[in-house]
């Protein structure tokens, strides 16, 4: 196993959350139960978790990257490739199915020219699509930050992404 | 509008949290103190299971017997863990009321963590509700500043920690034992059952997994009295109030507190204010994407679990989505097989393999490109799926398929005559 501190992690971890988590590894009785979080808080910091995030996840929870791994890919909202600064995230089950969530899908794809899986050119954007976000009650509706817009239009998703891009800007 | 008691959501306040301070003011942390400072932990888990309550997350278990398995006199440690894993299509309520009153959960685990004597809780919670996982963990900081957690609770000499954990996505993390592998940081594929989590549960310890809304009840259970929970309810079996999350072809997708046994009737023209666009309804999933459909001929249906049952259906969550006139039904059921086939674990083959097949089934038939020969096939994909999955996300996955041929047969012969899909106008 590579230690910690022959590793580069400022890019995966601010040092001050690294520190404790490392610190919590060692209080707890099963530091494994944190990989979800270490996890989570490496694509926070870094978009997206790298082969280095896995390693210095493992290094953190003594376990090898391999473990580490298997737990990476299984969940769909943790994200093993690079994305896009903003990842939608449109849910396709059937309450928003049956309120047009295939033509916000097909808005979407149009307005960003992508298919679903894509990153905008400029990285902005990628596209996904998701299971129930339990947005049922304002389909359709999309997750973007773990924040909620729904019920969609055209008209509406206009305004996110202008918002969006506005933001990127600032 | 609602004249139900309102138990669950009687702090509710359009766009709102409520916290410690209104939460205590409306009567919040009575049961706990009635309980710890009055009662016997065999008392209240007595008091569960005369109070009828059956469990929220979709199963249906009686609580109280689920607990009766469970050994809480058993030295060592012991965990109670909550599913918030609530990712079922339709389903949304739990997320409703965590963003309306954490609280509710919180005085719930405590008092059921009493009864069964275990000494560690987990809030395991999905991805999408980071906004539900701040209001946990602040209302846990208010509950124990206020000595409702931590060490000896309200000097009872009963010791409980809680903790919020949370989750990356994927369905099958509600299947409870999937849960416990994913909150131990294993890949969280179900596993073999016995043994019961009572026996060995998280971490190889003793654990009883309950969902958030039958945690919720227990505190109202302990104030009112079992006798008056069961009365809550409008069938003479049932009991209590239940949440139901309103979504599809309704003029009002909300969530409400409404009586268990209300009618299917009510809920879609009372409180879903009848059908979008002035459509007749057509059909609808009585309580998440695994329900098999009820139809107009269902509509004086109480909404209960023994009701339900008889009609070939189930009570499940009592999210209830509705279908109008224009819906295709095979479409429908292909949507809802997409999603399970997408979410299942890989695991075992019915689910893995099975699923997909369906899927494929249902595009074919769907498409116009059907024939009898895979009509008799999705026939025979029902009849070796059901029953014969590791776990139970497949079997929940044919529920829906089941409803479309006792119902809806007729429509996919339909597709098979036409060479079209009869609603692509």
């Amino acid at each position: 196993m590579t230690s910690i501190e022959s590793q580069t992690t400022s890019h995966l971890l601010d040092q001050q959350t690294l520190a404790e988590f490392i610190q919590h590894a060692g209080e707890i009785e099963h530091p494994r139960e944190m990989i979800i979080d270490v996890l989570r808080a490496i694509q926070s910091h870094h978009g997206w978790v790298p082969d280095e995030g896995v390693e210095l996840t493992a290094s953190i929870l003594g376990l090898t990257p391999i473990e580490v791994e298997e737990i990476a890919t299984f969940y769909d909202k943790i994200f093993r490739r690079p994305v896009g600064r903003f990842v939608i995230h449109l849910c396709d089950s059937v309450c928003c199915w049956v309120r047009g969530a295939d033509e916000i899908a097909a808005y979407l794809k149009k307005v960003l020219d992508i298919e679903f899986g894509q990153t905008t050119a400029d990285g902005l954007f990628t596209l996904l699509p998701s299971c129930c976000l339990g947005c049922c009650g304002i389909a359709p509706a999309v997750m973007i930050r773990q924040e909620f817009f729904g019920p969609l239009t055209p008209e509406k998703v206009d305004e996110l992404i202008t918002s969006l891009r506005k933001e990127a800007l600032a | 509008m609602s004249q139900t008691t309102q138990l669950l959501f009687k702090n509710r306040k359009p766009g709102e949290t409520i916290f410690l301070k209104e939460f205590s003011a409306n009567g919040g942390y009575q049961g706990l103190k009635t309980a710890v400072g009055t009662m016997t932990p065999e008392e209240v888990r007595e008091l569960v299971k005369a109070s009828a309550l059956r469990g929220r997350g979709g199963a249906g278990f009686p609580t109280g017997v689920k607990w009766g398995f469970f050994p809480a006199d058993k030295p060592g440690t012991k965990y109670l863990v909550c599913n918030c894993d609530e990712m079922e299509p339709g389903t949304y309520k739990d997320g409703v009321l965590l963003q309306a009153d954490p609280h509710q959960l919180i005085e719930g685990m405590i008092l059921s963590a009493f009864a069964l004597q275990t000494q560690v809780g987990y809030i395991f919670i999905r991805y999408a509700y980071e906004k539900q996982a701040e209001n946990l963990r602040r209302a846990i900081t208010e509950a124990t500043e206020a000595g409702y957690l931590g060490k000896n609770i309200l000097g009872s000499g009963f010791d409980f920690e809680l903790h919020v954990h949370g989750s990356a996505g994927r369905y099958i993390l509600g299947e409870e034992t999937a849960l416990l592998n994913g909150l131990e940081g294993i890949r969280p594929n179900p596993r073999l059952k016995p043994p019961f989590p009572a026996v060995r549960g998280l971490f190889g310890q003793p654990t009883t997994v309950n969902n958030v809304e039958t945690l919720a009840n227990i505190p109202h259970i302990v104030t009112g009295g079992a006798q008056w929970f069961k009365d809550l309810a409008l069938t003479p079996d049932g009991s209590g109030t239940k949440l139901f999350g309103l979504s599809g072809h309704l003029n009002c997708t909300e969530c409400f507190e409404l009586p268990v046994g209300i009618t299917l009737h009510e809920v879609i023209n009372k409180y879903g204010q009848g059908m979008w666009k002035n459509k007749q309804f057509k059909a609808c999933l009585p309580g998440g994407a695994s329900t098999p459909y009820l139809t107009r001929e269902h509509m004086g249906v109480p909404l209960d679990f023994a009701s339900l049952e008889q009609v070939g259906s189930r009570f499940g969550t009592a999210g209830v989505t509705a279908f109008d006139e224009d819906t295709c039904m095979v479409a429908v059921t292909l949507n809802l097989i997409a999603f399970f086939a997408r979410e299942s674990c890989g695991w075992c083959t019915p689910c893995r393999d099975g699923l997909t097949m369906v899927r494929w089934l249902l595009e074919t038939l769907e498409s116009g490109k059907g024939t009898r020969e895979h009509l008799e096939m999705l026939k025979d994909q029902l009849a070796n799926i059901s029953g014969k999955s590791f776990c139970a996300l497949a079997e929940g996955a044919m529920g829906p398929v089941a409803g479309l041929l006792n119902h809806f047969e007729q429509e996919i012969v339909d597709h098979i005559d036409r060479g079209h899909c009869p609603f692509n106008k």
